[in-house]
Protein backbone atom coordinates (compact mmCIF):
# COMPACT_ATOMS: atom_id res chain seq x y z
CA UNK A 1 0.00 0.00 0.00
CA UNK A 2 2.67 2.31 1.30
CA UNK A 3 5.18 1.29 -2.50
CA UNK A 4 1.47 2.05 -4.20
CA UNK A 5 1.60 5.07 -2.80
CA UNK A 6 4.86 6.25 -3.17
CA UNK A 7 4.54 5.17 -6.86
CA UNK A 8 1.81 7.84 -7.60
CA UNK A 9 3.76 10.33 -5.59
CA UNK A 10 7.21 9.72 -8.12
CA UNK A 11 5.29 9.46 -10.88
CA UNK A 12 3.58 12.70 -10.30
CA UNK A 13 6.91 14.38 -10.06
CA UNK A 14 7.83 13.28 -13.41
CA UNK A 15 5.52 16.43 -14.26
CA UNK A 16 8.50 18.89 -13.37
CA UNK A 17 11.35 16.73 -14.96
CA UNK A 18 12.92 17.28 -18.32
CA UNK A 19 11.19 15.86 -20.91
CA UNK A 20 12.91 13.71 -23.76
CA UNK A 21 11.14 14.59 -26.37
CA UNK A 22 13.06 15.40 -29.67
CA UNK A 23 10.77 18.32 -31.94
CA UNK A 24 11.91 16.69 -34.88
CA UNK A 25 11.41 18.95 -37.30
CA UNK A 26 12.34 22.08 -35.56
CA UNK A 27 15.17 20.33 -33.35
CA UNK A 28 17.08 17.93 -35.14
CA UNK A 29 18.15 15.11 -33.41
CA UNK A 30 22.04 14.52 -32.75
CA UNK A 31 23.72 12.18 -35.65
CA UNK A 32 27.13 10.99 -34.95
CA UNK A 33 30.00 10.75 -37.63
CA UNK A 34 29.61 6.92 -38.11
CA UNK A 35 26.32 6.96 -38.48
CA UNK A 36 25.05 5.00 -40.79
CA UNK A 37 22.66 6.69 -43.08
CA UNK A 38 22.57 7.80 -47.16
CA UNK A 39 25.08 6.11 -49.02
CA UNK A 40 27.43 8.25 -51.05
CA UNK A 41 30.29 7.73 -53.39
CA UNK A 42 33.20 9.48 -52.60
CA UNK A 43 36.12 10.87 -55.00
CA UNK A 44 39.73 10.94 -54.04
CA UNK A 45 41.72 14.12 -53.10
CA UNK A 46 42.62 14.19 -56.69
CA UNK A 47 39.19 14.49 -57.79
CA UNK A 48 39.00 11.08 -59.37
CA UNK A 49 36.38 8.59 -58.54
CA UNK A 50 37.16 6.02 -55.79
CA UNK A 51 35.03 3.39 -57.25
CA UNK A 52 37.03 0.99 -59.35
CA UNK A 53 33.73 -1.12 -59.79
CA UNK A 54 34.48 -4.65 -58.42
CA UNK A 55 31.26 -5.55 -57.39
CA UNK A 56 31.92 -6.61 -54.18
CA UNK A 57 29.68 -3.58 -52.83
CA UNK A 58 26.56 -5.80 -54.65
CA UNK A 59 28.13 -9.02 -53.44
CA UNK A 60 27.96 -7.72 -49.92
CA UNK A 61 24.56 -6.37 -49.88
CA UNK A 62 22.01 -8.70 -48.28
CA UNK A 63 19.09 -7.09 -49.84
CA UNK A 64 20.47 -6.69 -53.71
CA UNK A 65 19.66 -3.01 -53.93
CA UNK A 66 23.07 -2.35 -55.75
CA UNK A 67 23.53 -2.65 -58.52
CA UNK A 68 26.42 -1.68 -61.35
CA UNK A 69 28.52 -1.86 -64.47
CA UNK A 70 32.63 -1.47 -64.68
CA UNK A 71 34.01 -0.09 -67.32
CA UNK A 72 37.99 1.33 -68.30
CA UNK A 73 38.74 4.26 -69.64
CA UNK A 74 41.68 4.69 -72.04
CA UNK A 75 44.48 4.36 -68.99
CA UNK A 76 43.22 1.19 -67.97
CA UNK A 77 41.82 2.76 -65.16
CA UNK A 78 38.45 0.64 -63.77
CA UNK A 79 34.86 2.68 -62.83
CA UNK A 80 31.38 1.91 -62.98
CA UNK A 81 29.50 2.74 -66.05
CA UNK A 82 26.36 3.00 -64.12
CA UNK A 83 26.28 2.76 -60.55
CA UNK A 84 22.39 2.72 -58.96
CA UNK A 85 21.07 2.03 -55.70
CA UNK A 86 17.70 1.26 -54.51
CA UNK A 87 17.21 3.29 -51.59
CA UNK A 88 13.43 1.86 -51.22
CA UNK A 89 15.13 -1.43 -50.94
CA UNK A 90 18.14 -0.63 -48.97
CA UNK A 91 18.37 -1.23 -45.13
CA UNK A 92 21.28 0.71 -44.60
CA UNK A 93 23.46 -2.10 -42.78
CA UNK A 94 26.73 -1.00 -44.32
CA UNK A 95 27.89 -3.85 -45.70
CA UNK A 96 28.54 -2.22 -48.48
CA UNK A 97 30.89 -0.06 -46.77
CA UNK A 98 32.86 -2.50 -44.99
CA UNK A 99 33.33 -4.42 -48.64
CA UNK A 100 34.87 -1.61 -51.00
CA UNK A 101 38.43 -2.10 -50.83
CA UNK A 102 38.67 1.78 -52.06
CA UNK A 103 36.54 3.55 -49.40
CA UNK A 104 34.99 4.77 -52.65
CA UNK A 105 31.05 3.75 -51.20
CA UNK A 106 30.43 5.36 -47.58
CA UNK A 107 27.37 5.33 -45.31
CA UNK A 108 27.08 9.41 -44.31
CA UNK A 109 24.72 10.60 -41.11
CA UNK A 110 21.54 12.04 -42.88
CA UNK A 111 17.89 10.19 -43.20
CA UNK A 112 16.13 13.17 -44.67
CA UNK A 113 15.16 11.35 -48.14
CA UNK A 114 11.98 10.79 -47.94
CA UNK A 115 9.73 10.79 -51.55
CA UNK A 116 6.09 10.46 -52.14
CA UNK A 117 7.43 8.72 -54.91
CA UNK A 118 8.61 4.99 -55.69
CA UNK A 119 11.12 5.45 -58.15
CA UNK A 120 12.60 8.36 -57.04
CA UNK A 121 14.62 6.62 -54.53
CA UNK A 122 16.15 5.18 -57.26
CA UNK A 123 19.64 7.01 -57.20
CA UNK A 124 21.83 6.77 -59.93
CA UNK A 125 25.57 7.45 -60.30
CA UNK A 126 25.25 11.75 -60.73
CA UNK A 127 22.82 11.33 -56.96
CA UNK A 128 25.47 9.21 -55.41
CA UNK A 129 28.49 10.94 -56.53
CA UNK A 130 30.02 13.60 -53.75
CA UNK A 131 32.52 16.27 -54.15
CA UNK A 132 34.59 14.81 -50.71
CA UNK A 133 36.58 12.61 -49.82
CA UNK A 134 33.80 11.78 -47.11
CA UNK A 135 35.70 9.77 -43.75
CA UNK A 136 39.06 9.27 -45.31
CA UNK A 137 40.95 12.29 -46.60
CA UNK A 138 44.04 12.17 -48.18
CA UNK A 139 43.59 8.57 -49.71
CA UNK A 140 44.22 7.49 -53.36
CA UNK A 141 43.95 3.91 -54.02
CA UNK A 142 45.98 3.95 -57.40
CA UNK A 143 48.83 5.88 -55.86
CA UNK A 144 48.59 2.58 -53.78
CA UNK A 145 47.85 0.26 -56.27
CA UNK A 146 50.69 -1.53 -58.39
CA UNK A 147 48.92 -1.19 -61.30
CA UNK A 148 49.33 1.69 -63.98
CA UNK A 149 45.90 3.60 -64.22
CA UNK A 150 47.29 7.17 -65.57
CA UNK A 151 48.24 8.45 -61.64
CA UNK A 152 51.25 6.86 -61.32
CA UNK A 153 53.58 4.25 -63.28
CA UNK A 154 54.58 1.21 -62.04
CA UNK A 155 56.55 1.37 -58.82
CA UNK A 156 56.31 4.61 -58.25
CA UNK A 157 53.92 4.69 -54.95
CA UNK A 158 54.90 5.78 -51.90
CA UNK A 159 55.41 2.14 -50.74
CA UNK A 160 56.62 0.18 -53.53
CA UNK A 161 59.72 -1.00 -54.91
CA UNK A 162 60.61 -0.52 -58.60
CA UNK A 163 59.53 -3.91 -60.46
CA UNK A 164 61.88 -6.38 -60.45
CA UNK A 165 63.30 -7.54 -63.83
CA UNK A 166 61.66 -10.77 -64.40
CA UNK A 167 64.87 -11.90 -66.58
CA UNK A 168 67.47 -11.30 -64.09
CA UNK A 169 65.75 -14.28 -61.90
CA UNK A 170 66.82 -16.66 -64.07
CA UNK A 171 69.21 -19.24 -62.58
CA UNK B 1 -38.12 26.71 -11.57
CA UNK B 2 -39.94 27.43 -14.99
CA UNK B 3 -40.04 24.71 -17.53
CA UNK B 4 -37.67 26.85 -19.42
CA UNK B 5 -35.11 27.04 -17.26
CA UNK B 6 -34.79 23.57 -16.59
CA UNK B 7 -34.68 22.35 -20.41
CA UNK B 8 -32.00 25.09 -19.92
CA UNK B 9 -30.10 23.53 -17.34
CA UNK B 10 -30.75 19.68 -18.99
CA UNK B 11 -29.22 21.18 -22.36
CA UNK B 12 -26.07 22.95 -20.52
CA UNK B 13 -24.96 20.06 -18.21
CA UNK B 14 -25.41 17.87 -21.87
CA UNK B 15 -23.56 20.44 -23.60
CA UNK B 16 -20.37 20.70 -20.89
CA UNK B 17 -20.33 16.87 -19.97
CA UNK B 18 -20.01 16.08 -23.60
CA UNK B 19 -17.28 18.43 -24.09
CA UNK B 20 -15.61 17.89 -21.11
CA UNK B 21 -15.67 13.71 -22.32
CA UNK B 22 -14.23 14.90 -25.23
CA UNK B 23 -11.76 17.26 -24.42
CA UNK B 24 -10.36 14.69 -21.62
CA UNK B 25 -8.91 12.57 -25.15
CA UNK B 26 -6.42 15.52 -25.54
CA UNK B 27 -6.06 15.90 -21.63
CA UNK B 28 -4.99 12.17 -20.93
CA UNK B 29 -2.92 12.11 -23.67
CA UNK B 30 -1.18 15.15 -22.78
CA UNK B 31 -0.70 14.52 -19.13
CA UNK B 32 0.12 10.97 -19.48
CA UNK B 33 3.34 11.78 -21.81
CA UNK B 34 4.04 14.55 -19.13
CA UNK B 35 4.37 11.74 -16.64
CA UNK B 36 6.50 9.86 -18.97
CA UNK B 37 8.91 12.31 -19.33
CA UNK B 38 7.28 13.22 -23.03
CA UNK B 39 5.32 15.89 -24.49
CA UNK B 40 2.28 14.63 -25.97
CA UNK B 41 0.20 15.70 -28.79
CA UNK B 42 1.29 19.24 -29.43
CA UNK B 43 0.85 19.93 -33.04
CA UNK B 44 -2.33 20.65 -34.02
CA UNK B 45 -3.91 23.88 -32.43
CA UNK B 46 -2.37 25.69 -29.67
CA UNK B 47 -0.81 22.97 -27.72
CA UNK B 48 -2.31 20.32 -29.19
CA UNK B 49 -5.81 20.84 -28.31
CA UNK B 50 -7.60 20.28 -31.48
CA UNK B 51 -6.48 16.71 -31.86
CA UNK B 52 -9.59 16.13 -30.34
CA UNK B 53 -11.07 17.07 -33.28
CA UNK B 54 -8.63 15.10 -35.21
CA UNK B 55 -9.50 12.07 -33.53
CA UNK B 56 -13.29 12.18 -33.81
CA UNK B 57 -13.04 12.64 -37.07
CA UNK B 58 -10.95 10.04 -37.75
CA UNK B 59 -13.03 7.68 -35.56
CA UNK B 60 -15.93 8.49 -37.92
CA UNK B 61 -13.99 8.14 -41.18
CA UNK B 62 -13.34 4.67 -39.66
CA UNK B 63 -14.83 1.59 -41.24
CA UNK B 64 -17.88 0.50 -38.93
CA UNK B 65 -18.14 -2.88 -39.40
CA UNK B 66 -20.15 -5.65 -38.10
CA UNK B 67 -18.71 -8.90 -37.87
CA UNK B 68 -20.93 -11.20 -39.22
CA UNK B 69 -20.54 -13.43 -36.87
CA UNK B 70 -21.91 -11.13 -34.42
CA UNK B 71 -25.05 -10.70 -33.12
CA UNK B 72 -25.90 -7.57 -35.10
CA UNK B 73 -28.97 -5.31 -33.04
CA UNK B 74 -27.37 -6.48 -29.29
CA UNK B 75 -23.90 -5.62 -30.93
CA UNK B 76 -24.86 -2.13 -32.02
CA UNK B 77 -26.94 -1.39 -28.61
CA UNK B 78 -24.02 -2.56 -26.51
CA UNK B 79 -22.00 1.00 -26.95
CA UNK B 80 -24.85 2.93 -26.26
CA UNK B 81 -25.85 1.99 -23.36
CA UNK B 82 -22.85 3.15 -21.33
CA UNK B 83 -23.05 6.15 -22.47
CA UNK B 84 -26.88 6.55 -21.62
CA UNK B 85 -26.67 5.09 -18.32
CA UNK B 86 -23.61 7.01 -17.39
CA UNK B 87 -25.17 10.46 -18.69
CA UNK B 88 -28.51 9.22 -16.97
CA UNK B 89 -26.46 9.12 -13.56
CA UNK B 90 -25.45 12.84 -14.08
CA UNK B 91 -29.19 13.56 -13.62
CA UNK B 92 -28.65 13.90 -9.53
CA UNK B 93 -25.59 15.45 -9.08
CA UNK B 94 -25.29 18.94 -8.04
CA UNK B 95 -23.49 20.77 -9.92
CA UNK B 96 -24.21 25.07 -8.05
CA UNK B 97 -27.11 25.03 -5.39
CA UNK B 98 -29.60 25.78 -7.73
CA UNK B 99 -27.90 23.80 -10.81
CA UNK B 100 -29.27 20.09 -10.88
CA UNK B 101 -31.33 18.43 -13.41
CA UNK B 102 -33.26 16.29 -10.88
CA UNK B 103 -32.50 16.72 -7.12
CA UNK B 104 -34.25 13.40 -6.70
CA UNK B 105 -34.41 12.16 -2.23
CA UNK B 106 -33.19 8.97 -3.54
CA UNK B 107 -30.04 10.52 -5.86
CA UNK B 108 -27.20 8.48 -4.09
CA UNK B 109 -29.32 5.43 -5.05
CA UNK B 110 -30.40 6.55 -8.29
CA UNK B 111 -26.65 7.09 -8.94
CA UNK B 112 -25.69 3.45 -8.08
CA UNK B 113 -28.65 1.70 -10.04
CA UNK B 114 -27.42 3.67 -12.87
CA UNK B 115 -23.71 2.99 -12.51
CA UNK B 116 -24.49 -0.81 -12.51
CA UNK B 117 -26.52 -0.50 -15.66
CA UNK B 118 -23.25 0.36 -17.39
CA UNK B 119 -22.20 -3.13 -16.73
CA UNK B 120 -24.97 -4.23 -19.28
CA UNK B 121 -23.07 -2.73 -21.75
CA UNK B 122 -19.90 -4.56 -21.13
CA UNK B 123 -21.69 -7.87 -20.85
CA UNK B 124 -23.34 -7.34 -23.82
CA UNK B 125 -21.08 -5.97 -26.27
CA UNK B 126 -18.50 -9.24 -25.33
CA UNK B 127 -21.58 -11.72 -25.59
CA UNK B 128 -22.88 -9.95 -29.05
CA UNK B 129 -19.01 -9.96 -30.64
CA UNK B 130 -19.12 -13.41 -29.97
CA UNK B 131 -15.10 -13.77 -29.92
CA UNK B 132 -13.74 -15.46 -26.95
CA UNK B 133 -11.38 -12.52 -25.91
CA UNK B 134 -14.68 -10.56 -26.11
CA UNK B 135 -16.59 -12.58 -23.96
CA UNK B 136 -13.94 -13.47 -21.29
CA UNK B 137 -13.86 -9.88 -21.09
CA UNK B 138 -17.30 -9.25 -20.59
CA UNK B 139 -17.31 -12.14 -17.90
CA UNK B 140 -14.37 -10.26 -16.09
CA UNK B 141 -16.40 -7.14 -16.18
CA UNK B 142 -19.47 -8.61 -14.92
CA UNK B 143 -17.44 -10.21 -11.67
CA UNK B 144 -15.55 -7.01 -11.42
CA UNK B 145 -18.85 -5.30 -11.26
CA UNK B 146 -20.50 -7.66 -8.84
CA UNK B 147 -17.58 -7.23 -6.44
CA UNK B 148 -17.22 -3.89 -6.56
CA UNK B 149 -20.24 -2.69 -6.32
CA UNK B 150 -21.64 -4.11 -3.64
CA UNK B 151 -19.05 -1.90 -1.62
CA UNK B 152 -19.36 1.34 -3.86
CA UNK B 153 -22.85 0.61 -2.37
CA UNK B 154 -21.79 -0.20 1.54
CA UNK B 155 -18.80 2.80 1.48
CA UNK B 156 -21.29 5.36 1.18
CA UNK B 157 -23.89 4.33 3.76
CA UNK B 158 -21.49 5.89 6.24
CA UNK B 159 -21.90 9.06 4.23
CA UNK B 160 -25.86 8.39 4.59
CA UNK B 161 -25.54 7.81 8.50
CA UNK B 162 -24.24 11.13 9.07
CA UNK B 163 -26.37 12.85 6.94
CA UNK B 164 -29.58 11.44 7.31
CA UNK B 165 -30.53 11.52 3.68
CA UNK B 166 -29.86 10.16 0.05
CA UNK B 167 -30.39 13.56 -1.43
CA UNK B 168 -27.04 14.39 -2.78
CA UNK B 169 -27.72 18.78 -2.09
CA UNK B 170 -28.19 17.44 1.29
CA UNK B 171 -25.53 15.44 1.68
CA UNK B 172 -23.54 18.53 0.45
CA UNK B 173 -24.92 20.99 2.48
CA UNK B 174 -24.58 18.53 5.89
CA UNK B 175 -20.26 19.34 4.61
CA UNK B 176 -20.80 22.89 5.86
CA UNK B 177 -18.74 22.32 8.64
CA UNK B 178 -16.55 19.73 8.03
CA UNK B 179 -16.01 17.98 4.82
CA UNK B 180 -16.87 14.14 4.86
CA UNK B 181 -13.72 13.41 3.81
CA UNK B 182 -11.98 13.80 7.01
CA UNK B 183 -15.12 12.13 8.74
CA UNK B 184 -15.20 9.19 6.54
CA UNK B 185 -11.49 9.08 5.21
CA UNK B 186 -11.97 4.93 5.04
CA UNK B 187 -15.38 5.49 2.74
CA UNK B 188 -13.56 7.84 0.70
CA UNK B 189 -10.60 5.67 -0.29
CA UNK B 190 -13.10 2.60 -0.75
CA UNK B 191 -15.42 4.71 -2.69
CA UNK B 192 -12.55 5.76 -4.76
CA UNK B 193 -11.11 2.61 -5.47
CA UNK B 194 -14.26 0.52 -6.11
CA UNK B 195 -14.84 4.01 -8.15
CA UNK B 196 -11.69 3.06 -10.78
CA UNK B 197 -13.39 -0.65 -11.02
CA UNK B 198 -16.95 0.89 -11.66
CA UNK B 199 -15.42 2.81 -14.51
CA UNK B 200 -12.97 -0.27 -15.46
CA UNK B 201 -10.05 2.36 -15.92
CA UNK B 202 -6.60 1.47 -14.81
CA UNK B 203 -4.69 -0.30 -12.93
CA UNK B 204 -8.25 -2.58 -12.74
CA UNK B 205 -8.93 -2.09 -16.68
CA UNK B 206 -9.55 -6.26 -16.59
CA UNK B 207 -11.96 -6.22 -18.88
CA UNK B 208 -10.03 -4.92 -21.59
CA UNK B 209 -6.57 -5.71 -20.52
CA UNK B 210 -4.78 -5.31 -23.72
CA UNK B 211 -1.54 -7.29 -22.85
CA UNK B 212 -4.11 -10.58 -22.78
CA UNK B 213 -7.42 -10.03 -24.28
CA UNK B 214 -6.55 -7.77 -27.21
CA UNK B 215 -8.72 -5.01 -26.07
CA UNK B 216 -11.20 -7.32 -23.98
CA UNK B 217 -14.97 -6.48 -24.42
CA UNK B 218 -14.65 -4.11 -27.02
CA UNK B 219 -12.43 -6.32 -29.73
CA UNK B 220 -14.66 -6.39 -32.45
CA UNK B 221 -15.31 -2.87 -32.26
CA UNK B 222 -14.55 -0.18 -34.86
CA UNK B 223 -15.75 3.51 -35.40
CA UNK B 224 -17.77 5.17 -33.78
CA UNK B 225 -18.87 2.24 -31.91
CA UNK B 226 -15.47 1.84 -30.45
CA UNK B 227 -15.52 5.80 -29.62
CA UNK B 228 -18.85 5.04 -27.68
CA UNK B 229 -17.36 2.98 -25.48
CA UNK B 230 -14.41 5.80 -25.12
CA UNK B 231 -16.66 8.29 -24.39
CA UNK B 232 -18.27 6.25 -21.75
CA UNK B 233 -15.37 5.59 -20.28
CA UNK B 234 -14.39 9.55 -19.82
CA UNK B 235 -17.59 9.88 -18.95
CA UNK B 236 -17.32 7.33 -16.08
CA UNK B 237 -14.21 9.05 -14.97
CA UNK B 238 -15.89 12.30 -14.96
CA UNK B 239 -18.76 10.93 -13.17
CA UNK B 240 -16.66 9.12 -10.01
CA UNK B 241 -14.99 12.14 -9.62
CA UNK B 242 -18.46 14.47 -9.82
CA UNK B 243 -19.44 11.95 -7.09
CA UNK B 244 -16.47 12.21 -5.30
CA UNK B 245 -16.71 15.19 -5.17
CA UNK B 246 -19.89 15.96 -3.95
CA UNK B 247 -19.71 13.17 -1.63
CA UNK B 248 -16.75 13.28 0.27
CA UNK B 249 -15.23 16.92 -0.61
CA UNK B 250 -17.91 19.59 0.03
CA UNK B 251 -19.44 19.38 -3.43
CA UNK B 252 -20.03 23.56 -4.58
CA UNK B 253 -18.79 24.84 -1.45
CA UNK B 254 -15.86 26.85 -0.84
CA UNK B 255 -14.83 30.52 -0.08
CA UNK B 256 -14.31 33.38 -2.69
CA UNK B 257 -15.06 31.63 -5.79
CA UNK B 258 -18.67 30.90 -6.98
CA UNK B 259 -20.10 27.63 -6.43
CA UNK B 260 -20.07 26.34 -10.05
CA UNK B 261 -16.32 26.97 -10.09
CA UNK B 262 -15.27 24.86 -7.12
CA UNK B 263 -17.26 21.90 -8.26
CA UNK B 264 -15.20 22.10 -11.82
CA UNK B 265 -12.03 22.60 -9.86
CA UNK B 266 -12.59 20.03 -7.56
CA UNK B 267 -14.07 17.58 -10.13
CA UNK B 268 -10.77 17.79 -12.52
CA UNK B 269 -8.09 17.43 -9.71
CA UNK B 270 -10.02 14.33 -9.22
CA UNK B 271 -10.00 13.51 -13.31
CA UNK B 272 -6.19 14.32 -12.95
CA UNK B 273 -5.46 11.73 -10.11
CA UNK B 274 -7.27 9.16 -12.34
CA UNK B 275 -5.16 9.52 -15.15
CA UNK B 276 -2.38 9.77 -12.85
CA UNK B 277 -3.29 6.14 -11.55
CA UNK B 278 -3.07 5.45 -15.38
CA UNK B 279 0.44 6.87 -15.59
CA UNK B 280 1.61 5.14 -12.26
CA UNK B 281 0.16 1.72 -11.75
CA UNK B 282 0.47 -1.43 -12.92
CA UNK B 283 -2.42 -4.09 -13.50
CA UNK B 284 -3.43 -6.22 -10.82
CA UNK B 285 -3.79 -10.05 -12.01
CA UNK B 286 -7.30 -10.76 -12.19
CA UNK B 287 -7.58 -12.90 -9.54
CA UNK B 288 -5.32 -10.63 -7.52
CA UNK B 289 -8.59 -8.25 -8.15
CA UNK B 290 -11.09 -10.29 -6.96
CA UNK B 291 -9.12 -11.28 -3.31
CA UNK B 292 -8.52 -7.66 -2.70
CA UNK B 293 -11.93 -6.90 -3.20
CA UNK B 294 -14.31 -9.64 -1.37
CA UNK B 295 -11.54 -9.96 1.38
CA UNK B 296 -9.88 -6.81 1.91
CA UNK B 297 -12.15 -4.26 0.86
CA UNK B 298 -15.02 -5.60 1.73
CA UNK B 299 -14.41 -6.53 5.25
CA UNK B 300 -13.46 -2.56 5.97
CA UNK B 301 -16.37 -1.20 5.05
CA UNK B 302 -18.36 -3.10 7.06
CA UNK B 303 -15.98 -2.62 9.73
CA UNK B 304 -16.33 1.58 8.91
CA UNK B 305 -20.18 0.92 8.63
CA UNK B 306 -20.38 -0.37 12.34
CA UNK B 307 -18.25 2.23 13.89
CA UNK B 308 -19.63 4.53 11.91
CA UNK B 309 -23.34 3.55 13.33
CA UNK B 310 -22.30 3.53 16.88
CA UNK B 311 -20.96 6.56 16.76
CA UNK B 312 -24.06 8.34 14.96
CA UNK B 313 -26.00 6.75 17.26
CA UNK B 314 -23.29 7.26 20.23
CA UNK B 315 -23.80 11.24 19.58
CA UNK B 316 -27.59 11.12 18.99
CA UNK B 317 -27.57 9.69 23.03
Amino acid sequence: MISHVRTIWLTFLHLFTKKVTIEYPEEKVKLHPRWRGRIVLTKDPDGGERCVGCYLCAAACPVDCIALQATEDENGRRYPEFFRINFSRCIFCGFCEEACPTYAIQLIPDFEMGEYNRQNLVFEKEDLLINSEGKYPGYNFYKVAGINAGVKGKGEGEQEEAPVDIHSLLP
Amino acid sequence: MTVMQHIWIVLGVLFVLLNIAAGLIWVERRMLALWQDRLGPNRAGPFGILIVLADTLKLFFKEDWIPPFADKWIFITAPAIVVGTVLLSFVIIPFAPNIVVADLNIGLLFFLAMSSLAVYSIVLGGWASNNKYALLGGMRGASQMIAYEVFMGLSLMGVVMLTGSFKLSDIVAAQKDMWFCIKQPVGLVVFFIAGIAETHRLPFDIPESESELVAGYHSEYSGMKFGMFFIGEYLGITLISAMTTTIFFGGWLGPFLPPWLWFFIKTFAFIMFFILLRASLPRPRYDQLMEYGWKLLLPLVLLNLLITGAIALWIRG
